[in-house]
């Protein structure tokens, strides 16, 4: 079988997979999330925190909880890392310099793991656990909290209130992300995945070589890793790590645990609201756009331009012999467009053009699915601009699921898409403008500047993949790079709460003749090619200086 | 004021507790009841699948190692050598070049390697596969191309005092295929495949 045979079935497995999987699941969670009964282990989380799970929030009380409990956890992180000399099992790691330490607690909070440290060389197994695994199922059900709350706003009519932000928090994690990631964790064991808890593992080999087997809790860490979109690595090598990721199957697992909560949530959404048709519009947009990264990147991938992989006869710098090219390039998309971040191939060595289609990925705003939760409020953000814009060409108040578009629902979009274009581009212009962008790059000429492009893109769009030759490591960029990820992860959670509340207080609109089918394929097409035009017209000046210029001369 | 300065500090209590509560559940139940299931069902896998030859520890089927002449940095003709590693495959140090696909120093490195893995094999360079001339993502890449394989028999076979059918039997047996027949791509185990060679050539 050729290689591209076999990566067309990889391909059209995956989407079968996701296919069936994704109306069970987003069923699932539309239930969970409508559901008045709470579990006998919730109600004892509850007594422990004192909270009551029934009390109703308005947007400003359900951004509160968000805020406070994020804050709570960068601190608690913070400290966490900065202590680990000190706690068991720290595998005799220092502890983690404070401007590292807050990267890396700003980075796992804000779901998006972007690593300026070496997990095999600096992280011991308190820290991998109870810090960094932590967040990993709690920013991802932040995430969700989010969107489920948006949701609500949509779902809603004369009240303003969206649901308990503590409630859909603790649902979120107990019953979609740990079931999920308990067999998911033992299915990567059984590919080959390490799991234990021992020391780092000396021995001599076959010709005489020393060799540290580094030890750990890998594959628990790498199901919610993947689950919650997360992609944090255990390793610095992140997924291309065999003991992260043994063979072809825990490969395709691994790309299905990403994509799997982002693609189910439009069918949750569709359920909340009482349409699943206005659930497939959504998913078809995302799909859309996801199948034509791939198909490009793939293509590229496999063509090899470049003058080191037309001399070597294929792009195999930075890949694993046992994923090939085909492999690498459906994770390398799915990552970059679920705002993941965890890579089973260096992204760096990738030719120019598909790194520019990987950023481009990113710079659309991580909706094509999208991180778990983010996608999806991200994407419905895009409906309203969408139907905002169709409203405008016939001259119709816009509304959207029986709620009008009004100058405040736009004024809040607005300021939506504009936060993270505003990070990303000002963000390089800074590192470059005062040469700490030149002095971490690897690469020269528009290679060096895409590194830096792709890092403060990877920050603010919360996705935590990197061109990795970018030398994150330094008191600028760690804290640089931090802050983006944090203004670029909870800014906009403004924003999308207050249109929640602003959605859930109005009275619903009748639809007539007159209104727009946002269930309809129409509608689908109009989202992606809004979401094109805004993304292409903010960031191609930027893409042209770095992948294009790049992909062009090779 | 008062009043405010009180509701954000029980809001953060009720936060604090809340993620102490989590990080009990998430942090530890999780990972020890994975370890658990992975322990008591995998012990092997979830110890690192390390492989013993002669009755030692001679390192993990999933990670690479060297084939150089003891003490040495050139490679050993006697055994089936991996793809380039920018770590020299330390475990401690894994991560791949990060070079650009039309960098110049890249450009040159597979350059220089094309060239030294045909004349140690003693083939033209175009029968050199790409995956012995490039670094691979983890630099501790266990698995070799067949083709790369199938360009080492000669040179392995003569330095072993094997027949050429004798190793390319033994290559045969050792290549896989794609998972499930279509996911990723087929590859060599090279720790595997070298003490089988070893093996063979003690007999």
């Amino acid at each position: 079988m050729s290689p591209v045979l076999a990566d067309v079935l990889q391909v059209s497995a995956l989407i079968v997979a996701l296919a069936l999987v994704h109306r069970p699941l987003g069923d699932y969670m539309a239930a969970v999330f409508s559901s008045g009964k709470h579990l006998r282990v919730e109600k004892w989380i509850y007594r422990a925190v004192g909270a009551n799970p029934d009390t109703e929030m308005r947007w400003p009380a359900y951004l509160r909880g968000v805020l406070a409990f994020s804050a709570v956890s960068v601190l608690f992180l913070y400290l966490i890392l900065r202590i680990q000399n000190g706690l068991p099992g720290s595998l005799g790691f220092a502890a983690i310099t404070p401007d590292q330490a807050f990267n890396t607690a700003a980075s796992f909070v804000s779901n998006t793991n972007w690593q300026s440290y070496s997990g095999e060389s600096s992280m011991g197994h308190v820290a991998q656990t109870t810090g960094l695994a932590v967040q990993n199922f709690a920013s991802a059900a932040v995430g969700i909290a989010v969107a489920v709350a948006l949701v609500r706003g949509f779902a809603r009519s004369r009240t303003g209130e969206l649901g308990n932000f503590w409630a859909d928090l603790v649902r979120g994690t107990v019953r979609i992300l740990i079931p999920i990631s308990v067999v998911a964790a033992v299915l990567l064991v059984a590919a080959g995945a390490v799991q234990n808890f021992a020391g780092i593992h000396e021995l001599t080999t076959v010709t005489g070589q020393t060799q540290s087997i580094s030890p750990g809790a890998v594959a628990s860490q790498e199901a919610i890793k993947d689950l919650g979109t997360n992609g944090g690595g255990y390793f610095n090598a992140n997924s291309s790590h065999p003991f992260e990721n043994p063979n072809g199957f825990s490969n395709l697992l691994t790309i299905f645990l990403l994509l799997v909560i982002p693609f189910s949530l439009p069918r949750t959404f569709g359920r909340m609201v009482g349409s699943v048709r206005q659930g497939y519009a959504i998913v078809g947009a995302m799909a859309t756009i996801w199948f034509v990264g791939v198909v490009l990147v793939t293509w590229l991938e496999f063509a090899h331009p470049g003058t080191a992989s037309q001399l070597a006869g294929g792009a195999m710098e930075g890949k694993e012999q046992r994923f090939g090219e085909g492999a690498s390039s459906l994770f390398a998309v799915s990552t970059t467009m679920t705002s993941t971040g965890s890579v089973n191939s260096f992204h760096d060595s990738f030719g120019g053009l598909s790194g520019g289609v990987l950023l481009l990925g990113m710079m659309l705003g991580e909706i094509a699915p999208g991180g778990v939760g983010s996608g999806l409020y991200g994407m419905l953000i895009m409906a309203v601009v969408a139907v905002f814009v169709a409203g405008l060409m016939v001259g119709r108040t816009p509304e959207y699921l029986g709620k009008k578009i009004g100058t405040r629902e736009m004024k809040y979009a607005a300021c939506y898409i504009l936060v993270t274009p505003a990070l990303v581009l000002i963000g390089t212009a800074v590192a470059m403008a005062t040469g700490n962008g030149e002095s971490s790059m690897t690469n020269t000429g528009a290679h060096g500047f895409s590194e830096v492009l792709y890092a403060y893109t990877s920050a603010s769009n919360n996705n935590g993949s990197a061109f990795a030759g970018f030398g994150a490591n330094t008191g600028f960029h760690n804290t640089a790079l931090g802050l983006c990820m944090l203004l670029g992860r909870f800014l906009p959670m403004v924003f999308v709460l207050a249109l929640a509340g602003s959605l859930a207080e109005q009275k619903p609109v009748p639809e007539t003749a007159g209104t727009l089918r946002t269930e309809k394929p129409l509608f689908t097409g109009l989202l992606v090619g809004t979401i094109m035009i805004i993304t292409g017209l903010t960031f191609f000046p930027a893409l042209a200086l770095g992948p294009l210029a790049e992909g062009l001369a090779a | 004021m008062n009043n405010s300065v009180a509701n954000t500090g029980r809001l953060a209590w009720a936060a604090l507790r809340m993620l102490l509560v989590l990080t009990v559940v998430t942090g530890v139940l999780y990972p020890l009841a994975v370890t658990g299931i992975a322990q008591g069902l995998f012990n092997d896998k979830a110890n690192g699948s390390i492989v013993k030859a002669d009755g030692r520890e001679v390192g993990s089927e999933l990670i690479g190692q060297t084939w150089n002449i003891r003490g040495t940095e050139n490679p050993d003709p006697k055994w089936f050598q991996p793809r380039p590693s920018n770590s020299g495959y330390d475990p401690l140090a894994t991560g791949s070049s990060q070079l650009g696909a039309s960098d110049a120093k890249l450009t040159k490195m597979v350059g220089d390697a094309k060239k030294q893995v045909a004349s140690f094999n003693g083939v033209p360079e175009s029968e050199v596969p790409k995956d012995a001339v490039t670094g691979s993502a983890s630099a501790i890449d266990p698995h070799i191309s067949p083709e790369y394989a199938e360009i080492q028999i000669k040179r392995v076979a003569k330095a072993n005092g094997l027949s050429e059918q004798q190793v390319t039997k033994l290559v045969d047996d050792h290549t896989e295929g794609r998972t499930a027949g279509f996911l990723g791509e087929p590859h060599i185990n090279v720790l595997r495949l070298n003490l089988a060679l070893k093996d063979l050539a003690a007999h």
